[in-house]
């Protein structure tokens, strides 16, 4: 029998009961938390673009994603008659539910997990691959040359940035020792973004791309594929997609917060807070760059990928297990200052060798 | 108990969607029906306490390999209904019949070594430690890294624009 969590981790002392417990309190941190993102997203990009976003229906417009969600749910559902009905049908569900799966390993509190998997970083990049197929499907069973293209170029763009985000992690990994979460943020004295900026910078690159944010949203690029592979969607299973994308948002936030930015560790509030604060304030990186960076094409992306952040991923990787064989009694602050002054230099000699653009022709 | 109902339910699903495979002519539907033998595959796995290779199998099997399935697919013709049986269906009927019943045979009639020993945890520790301790697997494991490298030049060689 599989040890699901160490007794001591089992809150009740209980499995099911355990199980039943925090189940249902993920499932329900997410759906607020993706009711809030909606609403926050859309006034900070208010923001950013001069102008106050949604502000009439409740207090600061806070009602605005429920008025969202009851309008989205009496829409008329729509299915493509050409279509693959049954692949149509599942492609939501199969998309949404390794979302959810990801977020029971990511510690929300000290010992305070679904399961403490002492592979817990491999179980998350092995869940997350799935999720693409759902896309894969929605692009299949619509009918659509759009779905088709932007589900095409979804699977592209995740196979070319999983190399770099993996690598990536694989440093992290590296100095924690080990692959549960949990150990992680406890190894964490010093938060792995110092130690790893480099590191860091490609995982949130990667997890841009992988979550099809803007500079990467070519998936619904509205100017090309109007919408991408959601477009035969509406009504419910439209609002399905809309929950993973925001819930994939969440999620990538929470796990660049627990290896890179110390999880749930922090001064004077409580852990959970910290956690909450921390994942707000990624999210909100993210939205910045959204707001700042316009699309890429497509040959960009590529290339982006696999000349500029799979070098500098192997590179992090070799000064990584170099610092970590080598310099193991190396005080923090000086491999803190080493790291950026080496991630500095990297990124300049690259961006001479790499230039984005030219005149090459793409897809 | 909960053990055998798991294992009972996953050997199901992954029998029968292997037959969905064989038997579906909808291609596409067949990659998905291969995708979920891969998953009921990987919860064999995790039932027998190999946590690390139920991850690595739903990474590189489902992630990797069903989606470059997936992808050669998009490039073929006539998806949706296949290519018709054609001459060689008996003949690959029998063969596979034989081969079935030679695999099913020797797995019946070999004594297979069961440990008493109970299963590690963690398990990552003990599978690096058969790799790159003295006498571990690890050049073996080079090998067919080599062998894939050499694959992924040859495929390069081969398609190159004259």
């Amino acid at each position: 029998m599989m040890q699901f969590a160490p007794q001591e981790l089992l809150w009740s002392g209980n499995f099911w009961l355990h199980l039943l417990l925090f189940a249902g309190m993920i499932i329900t941190f997410i759906l607020l938390m993706v009711m809030f993102f909606i609403w926050y997203e859309r006034r900070l990009i208010g923001r950013f673009q001069v102008r106050l976003g949604p502000n009439r229906a409740g207090p600061f417009g806070l009602l605005q994603p429920v008025a969202d969600v009851l309008k989205i749910l009496t829409k008329e559902d729509i299915v493509p008659s050409k279509g693959d009905k049954i692949v149509f049908w599942l492609a939501p569900i199969i998309a949404l539910a390794p979302v959810f799966m990801m977020f029971a390993v990511i510690p929300l509190q000290g010992n305070a997990l679904l399961v403490d998997l002492n592979i817990g970083i491999l179980y998350i990049i092995a869940v997350s691959s799935v999720a693409s197929i759902g896309i894969f499907m929605a692009g299949w069973g619509s009918y659509n040359k759009y779905s088709l293209i932007g589900a095409m170029r979804d699977v592209a763009q995740l196979i070319s940035y999983e190399i770099p985000l993996v690598l990536s992690i694989v440093g992290v990994v590296l100095i924690a020792g080990s692959l549960s979460l949990n150990d992680i943020v406890e190894a964490q004295t010093v938060p792995f973004i110092l130690l790893q900026p480099l590191g860091f910078l490609i995982f949130f690159i990667g997890s841009l791309a992988e979550i099809n944010r803007t500079p990467f949203d070519l998936v619904e690029a509205d100017s090309e594929i109007v919408a991408g592979y959601n477009i035969e969607y509406s009504g419910m299973k439209f609002a399905t997609f809309f929950l993973m994308e925001y819930a994939e948002a969440l999620t990538s936030s929470a796990i660049i917060t627990t290896l890179f930015l110390g999880g749930w560790k922090g001064p004077f509030l409580p852990p959970f807070l910290w956690f909450i604060i921390k994942v707000i304030a990624v999210f909100s990186l993210i939205v910045w760059v959204r707001s700042t960076i316009p699309r890429f094409r497509i040959d960009q992306v590529m290339a982006f990928a696999w000349k500029f952040l799979l070098p500098l991923a192997l590179i992090n990787l070799l000064l990584t297990s170099m610092q970590v064989v080598f310099f193991q009694e190396a005080s923090s602050l000086v491999i803190i200052i080493s790291s950026l002054v080496i991630m500095a230099a990297l990124i300049l000699i690259w961006s001479k060798f790499f230039r984005l653009g030219g005149n090459s022709t793409g897809l | 108990m909960g053990l055998e109902i798991a294992f009972w339910l996953l050997a199901t699903t992954a029998v029968v969607s292997a037959i969905a495979v064989v038997r579906l002519r909808n291609i596409f539907r067949a990659a998905l029906c291969l995708i979920l033998c891969f998953l009921s595959i990987a919860g064999i796995f995790v039932t027998l306490s190999a946590d690390f290779l139920a991850a690595v199998q739903i990474l590189i099997n489902v992630g990797a390999i069903a989606i470059l399935i997936i992808l050669a697919i998009m490039l073929t013709r006539e998806v949706e209904r296949g290519s018709l049986p054609n001459k060689l269906q008996f003949p690959v009927i029998a063969a596979c019949t034989l081969f079935l019943g030679v695999a099913v045979f020797a797995i019946v009639r070999t004594p297979w070594q069961v440990s008493g020993l109970p299963p590690t945890e963690p398990t990552t520790a003990e599978l690096a430690n058969s790799l790159f301790t003295e006498g571990g697997f690890i050049l073996p494991v080079e090998i067919a890294a080599i062998l894939l490298l050499a694959t992924i030049i040859g495929a390069i060689v081969l398609m190159r624009e004259k």
